[in-house]
């Protein structure tokens, strides 16, 4: 079965992107085996080109790195730290995080609009992390944007998906790769999300914070297939809010 | 020169006179705050909930709460881990100068004492600096002592731009200065201040502090603020536990930081804490002595209270306490500190402000953290061209 994500043109056949602040970098490349992620997103803060813990030195090659803009207040540090993640050659994708806020982490909206515009005009392949909003993502999309990528709840609470209606009206109403991103906590709101429709997902706490990180990213990486696969197989009669007659209501009309 | 017998509240010529909103709601908090009225069932309360109020806060720091001090260091680390995940940041503090303005009872460096003075000269920053980086650290604290004279703005500034060639990130640790000031430095690249009031007991700060602009209580107090107004991007709190109720002054710290990230969101919060040790013989008398129970209740109650904020273990305390909270509720560690003028490059050319506890370098605590399962970060900002 063909079915790949392509996000700015490239295709991936993996469906879970790994966020990679929040787990020992000696980990890195058994849980990128056991999740086989080909997305890993890395922090640019974090690269320590020559130096001790150097997190681009854990990646293997063959991933594709999403540099994030962790640290930007706003739509002018974002393109900053952007344009210099492409300098050291982390290529062209960009996962654009605006956050203003220290406690809540939650993304500021109209700040990641600007940038996106900015970076996309400039080849950019920008994934921007956004509070889902329907208003905003209509306006990433005319900005540029290759993928949208709303919270499922605040960063780092594994709460779940708190946001799923929002969600479900971006699956809806955008044409491009919807990747829920922050929140997820378990393998099965994971599946849950996939199951609705989503792309993709992307996740680190939930797999830095597990007793065994190595089989919370193998279970992540089967949630998010069968979440997939129950997609596209169509969910069936029982449904939460649309169930289906056995026999057709307007089976009467007759001329 | 300021004296003993002046207002503590009133501002020398030169200084900032900005908005004492925030004061005055910490100073009435402060000032409202007993902690004998708090049960066990506020504690409980507290740590049922996702996010913590001011009044849970309080309960946190209350005797009723010492009972409760492993309940803690659980949700603390579950909260450390959800915010930092295992990563553990690691700097080094570089005393470039020691002269100091200030006569404050408690300190070595206090303008009273016969000490050995020194302020490094550029090329002996340069060297020191250099020595530092090349042990792999990529975070670097400026301190100095307080005197505008021996170690003004612009030789900062200087000893900032310095630092800029070999480190990511540069905090500083120095006198309060103006918005301005804080705006000139930023832009120098530092983006980290740390001020600590030491106590915000009105009465015991003018006690404590009977010479120089450090007597002004209300300048130290906002100087968070006027860094922020200045660009920075972090501010650092703390009160030198047990100079006077360590449960009120601990309660004053989280309130101000609280209160000034409220005002400021995108302002990076931190926690240091500082303590006077009591003599041990003396251990049973004093019910307000900081033990290692009492700092590690403090530290609990920070991260539990402000989960996204960074807080530091410094080290003026012993190695087995430092590796039971790194990772628990500490999510950055010194490592290789000296407290003389220097000394990272061979010679301390001045004395020490206090002795450190742990004396291990670089090596030996990133070794400890690995063997924690926690990740050492050397490097968590980046200068932007």
């Amino acid at each position: 079965m063909q079915d790949k994500l392509v996000i700015g043109g490239k295709e991936f056949n993996s469906r879970f992107i790994l966020g990679s602040g929040k787990f020992s970098l000696k980990f890195m490349q058994s849980v990128i085996d056991n999740a086989e992620v080909e997305m890993v997103t890395v922090a640019l803060r974090r690269a320590n080109i020559g130096g001790e813990n150097n997190i681009l030195d854990y990646i293997p090659k063959n991933i594709t790195l999403l540099p994030n803009t962790s640290g930007a207040r706003t739509a002018e540090e974002a393109v900053r730290i952007a344009r210099l993640a492409r300098e050291i050659g982390c290529g062209d994708f960009v996962k654009l995080e605006i956050i203003g806020d220290s406690k809540y982490l939650l993304p500021n909206n109209s700040e990641t609009i600007k940038a996106t515009e900015i970076l996309a005009n400039e080849g950019f392949i920008v994934m921007p992390y956004m509070y889902p909003d329907l208003y905003v993502a209509r306006d990433l999309q005319l900005a540029g944007a290759s993928a949208v990528m709303p919270l499922a709840a605040p960063i780092g609470t594994n709460k779940g998906l708190r946001t799923k209606d929002f969600i479900k009206i971006l699956v809806d109403e955008i044409d491009l790769p919807i990747i829920v991103d922050a929140g997820i906590g378990k393998p099965s709101e994971a599946c849950e999300a996939m199951e609705m429709g989503v792309s993709a997902i992307m996740a680190n706490t939930a797999i830095a914070t597990a007793g065994n990180v190595d089989m919370m990213a193998a279970s992540f990486k089967n949630a998010i297939i069968a979440g997939r696969m129950a997609f596209l197989a169509k969910t069936g009669r029982v449904l939460e809010n649309k169930a289906e007659a056995s026999s057709p209501l307007t089976g009467f009309l007759e001329d | 020169m300021k004296n003993c017998d002046t207002d503590i509240m009133q501002y020398l010529d030169g200084m900032q006179v900005t908005s004492h909103e925030i004061l005055d709601k910490v100073e009435n908090l402060y000032n409202n705050f007993d902690y004998n009225t708090f049960t066990k069932a506020d504690v409980k309360n507290a740590l049922s909930k996702d996010v913590l109020s001011i009044s849970d806060y309080a309960a946190l720091l209350s005797p009723a709460a010492d009972e409760f001090l492993e309940q803690m260091a659980i949700r603390a680390k579950q909260e450390t881990f959800k915010h930092f995940g295992n990563s553990v940041g690691l700097y080094t503090p570089l005393y470039i100068a020691n002269y100091c303005e200030n006569h404050c009872v408690y300190c070595g460096f206090n303008c009273m004492n016969k000490i050995h003075r020194a302020v490094l000269s550029e090329q002996e920053i340069d060297d020191e600096l250099k020595a530092i980086a090349n042990q792999g650290f990529k975070e670097i604290l400026l301190l100095t002592g307080e005197s505008r004279k021996k170690s003004s703005v612009e030789y900062i500034g200087k000893a900032i731009t310095i630092a800029k060639k070999y480190f990511a990130t540069i905090g500083i640790e120095i006198y309060p200065l103006n918005s301005d000031e804080y705006a000139y430095l930023n832009k120098l690249g530092a983006d980290y201040v740390s001020v600590y009031q030491e106590t915000y007991n009105r009465q015991k700060y003018a006690e404590q502090h009977l010479i120089g602009s450090k007597r002004v209580f209300p300048y130290r107090f906002n100087a968070q603020e006027r860094a922020l107004q200045g660009g920075m991007r972090g501010v650092c709190f703390g009160a030198l536990l047990g100079l006077d109720d360590w449960r009120k002054d601990a309660f004053a710290v989280g309130c101000h930081a609280y209160l000034l990230q409220k005002k400021y969101p995108h302002a990076e919060i931190s926690f240091s804490c500082p303590r006077m040790r009591p003599f041990i013989n003396n251990s049973e008398n004093n019910p307000k002595d900081v033990h290692e129970r009492q700092l590690l209740q403090v530290i609990l109650a920070y991260r539990i209270f402000m989960p996204f904020a960074s807080i530091n273990i410094s080290t003026r305390e012993q190695q087995s306490f430092r590796d039971g909270v790194v990772g628990m509720a500490c999510n950055k560690i010194s490592a290789g500190s000296k407290t003389g003028v220097g000394g990272h490059n061979g010679n301390e050319k001045g004395d020490e402000q206090f002795d450190i506890s742990d004396p291990r370098d670089l090596v030996q605590i990133n070794q400890m953290l690995e063997s924690k399962g926690l990740q050492p970060v050397y490097t968590d900002s980046q200068y932007l061209i």
